[in-house]
């Protein structure tokens, strides 16, 4: 050989070489390095128990009405002050919370994965680009919210009945989100894996003989995830945002339910008076995607090998 | 040529023609002729050289016999099994015969891959190991290619150029191959490393009776691992000889032209040979010159060159060529092609030979 082995025991050469380590225990190690992305993850593990726990212990009803402290300051019966009906604040951003992060996590889910399958499938297989592209392009043409419009009349009843009111809402609007948003995903992708696939390593797979399923999870989906990690990240925000529009509109949530997006709303008519009202729902909203985004951004460095250890 | 040698690849009239779209409609508008009627068979064992410049044919005719691409004609035959129209199922029972090494040892690599997982990917396609077995045959396969086994755990951009190679090579013999294309596997390298990565390929080739199609444009090299040597040109297999005949004796004018540019290393040798200097550009192969593909360049080029095509002829045991200049029929053949022509046409033609 051209390069001789060092002569060695074969018991010490098994101590010399530690066997083949997780991959996610290097991008842990590449993530904590990050320190925003460490941060944003404090920040939203807080927020996320913050909503999870708090209710337990601040056991307020989000809906009782207590008319003698409507529109009142922060005080020890109401930290956040109370809204124009006297409804707690707190309670309430703790139960809009719970909805809102649900609703953003979900509907963020979903986007990115038909976004990603989408996006892989018009990349990868070549006689599915045409269709699935032009799909991608109705969707994009469609005008949003009369179709969540007609979503919302065509659905609510039945699927109310079938999951309860509240649920059957939530469902409503994380679908209606997700379908009208993996769009943008969808395109970034397939740019990215018509690229990848032309990459050498991808012939190499090939000439193994790696069939299309194995060398999709194993060779082009990891190599596309940045992007995936960025839209991802952004669809959280405009998840809870579009949640909120929609609320604001009549179409999600009932008025008396809260969520952050309807709590900024309404707020928005008292901002004169009452600017800490919009500021908290604000607040708690820019928080969650600023820290989803740091997140994201540490995920994604953590992710690709080449940038680890920097 | 050998004593009875047995043929592990026998490629024949194979044609790889991929199509142009244009216009607004994008409908197919013509075609690149990358690989046009090739035919050679290499014997078990043997290092068959292909050389010839840039853009003639040579890689697409590597990964066609791998079948990477779909032929447009012809057929392969890998020990005796027929691959041209293979499906998938068939093809893949049959990869881990044949193997490639790639040219660029950067984009071979997946980046989000450890060297354990890239070398461990076709024992994981093909074999049922264990854990414990797959690691063994993975270190087992670092140390025949010369690489330390602490780098199991790196990713490809830790390593350099050479290093690259041969993990691409690593994962080439993961399957025990018999038959490998090493698709211009030194020229991404330097040449300090160009000759290890050679000896590599040469040292394994002795140890595990591999066959090679070694595909190159540095003649040098080619001399020094082929045994036989096929020349393209456009997209044909112009001239195909044992190594020794093609460098003292080339017979077809594209060789000499070709040989006559590999540079000279004494300074008093190089002023005295001389160069046989090409004209023009290698005709488009999506528009090949009617005729022989080499007459547009050819110095020595006659007037039945760019009316017939030449065939391939073994003009001498092993040698095969395919110009009208060897072809002992040549005079019979333009007589007839000129008498054919002079009866479709009333003028009459030039004939120059």
């Amino acid at each position: 050989m051209t390069e001789p082995m060092p002569a060695q025991p074969p018991s010490m050469a098994e101590e010399l070489h530690k066997p083949p380590r997780n991959q996610w225990l290097d991008v842990w190690d590449q993530f904590r390095t990050h320190k925003g992305a460490l941060v944003g993850a404090f920040v939203f593990l807080g927020i996320l128990l913050a909503v999870t726990i708090g209710p337990l212990l601040w056991p307020i009803d989000p809906t009782y009405i207590d008319i003698r402290a409507r529109n009142s300051g922060p005080s020890l019966a109401h930290p956040l002050g109370a809204d124009q009906l006297g409804r707690d604040m707190l309670a309430r951003m703790m139960a809009g919370g719970q909805v809102s992060m649900a609703v953003g996590v979900t509907a963020m889910g979903l986007s990115v994965l038909l976004g990603t399958l989408i996006g892989v499938l018009a990349g990868y297989f070549r006689r599915l680009d045409g269709p699935l592209m032009r799909l991608t392009d109705l969707f994009l043409a469609l005008p949003l919210l009369p179709l969540l419009l007609v979503m919302v009349m065509l659905f609510r009843e039945a699927l109310s009945a079938r999951f309860g009111p509240e649920m059957g809402i939530f469902i409503l609007i994380v679908v209606a989100i997700g379908l009208t948003s993996w769009m943008h995903t969808a395109r970034i992708v397939r740019g990215d894996v018509l690229a990848l696939k032309e990459r050498e390593f991808v012939l190499a797979a090939r000439s193994i003989g790696t069939p299309s399923r194995r060398m999709i999870t194993r060779h082009i989906l990891p190599n596309v995830l940045s992007p995936v990690m960025v839209s991802a990240t952004l669809g959280i925000a405009t998840a809870i945002i579009t949640e909120s529009a929609l609320s604001f509109l009549g179409l999600g949530f009932p008025p008396d339910f809260p969520t952050w997006g309807r709590l900024l709303y309404d707020a928005v008519n008292y901002v004169q008076q009452y600017p800490s009202r919009v500021f908290w729902p604000g607040l708690a909203i820019s928080l969650t995607v600023l820290s989803v985004n740091y997140i994201g951004d540490g995920l994604r460095d953590a992710l690709d090998p080449r940038i680890r250890g920097r | 040529m050998f004593d009875a040698p047995r043929k592990l690849i026998e490629v024949s009239g194979l044609k790889i023609h991929f199509p142009i779209h244009g216009g607004f409609l994008r409908r197919r508008v013509g075609q690149v002729k990358a690989v046009d009627g090739v035919s050679f068979d290499i014997v078990e064992g043997e290092t068959l050289g292909l050389v010839g410049e840039s853009g003639c044919g040579k890689s697409t005719c590597g990964r066609a016999l791998l079948r990477l691409y779909d032929l447009t004609e012809g057929s392969i035959r890998i020990d005796g099994k027929e691959i041209g129209d293979a499906d998938h199922a068939t093809l893949r029972r049959i990869r881990p015969k044949m193997q490639m090494v790639f040219q660029d040892p950067q984009a071979s690599l997946n980046p989000r891959m450890t060297l354990s997982r890239i070398i461990g990917e076709p024992l994981d396609e093909h074999t049922n190991l264990g854990r414990k077995e797959k690691l063994a045959r993975i270190y087992e396969l670092m140390d025949a290619v010369g690489l330390n086994r602490s780098f199991a755990n790196r990713y490809p951009h830790e390593f350099s150029g050479g290093q690259r190679q041969r993990i691409g090579i690593a994962r080439a013999i993961a399957l025990n191959p018999s038959f490998i294309v090493c698709d211009e596997p030194i020229a991404a390298l330097d040449v300090s490393i160009q000759a290890q990565v050679v000896n590599l390929l040469e040292d394994l080739q002795e140890k595990f009776d591999l066959t090679y199609l070694f595909i190159s444009h540095d003649l040098s090299m080619v001399r020094h691992i082929a045994d036989r040597v096929a020349v393209m040109y456009l997209g044909r297999v112009v001239e195909l000889t044992t190594r020794d005949r093609l460098y003292t004796q080339p017979l077809h004018p594209y060789t000499e032209a070709l040989l006559s540019s590999v540079p000279e290393p004494d300074p008093s040798l190089a002023t005295l040979r001389d160069r046989v200097i090409l004209q023009g550009d290698v005709p488009s192969p999506a528009n090949p010159p009617r005729g022989c593909n080499f007459s547009t360049r050819c110095p020595r080029v006659m007037d039945i060159c760019h009316r017939l095509d030449p065939q391939s002829k073994e003009v001498a045991p092993g040698h095969f060529v395919a110009c009208h200049l060897h072809d002992p029929r040549i005079n019979e053949i333009a007589s007839e092609v000129a008498a054919e022509q002079e009866a479709h046409q009333e003028h009459p033609t030039r004939r120059e030979t």
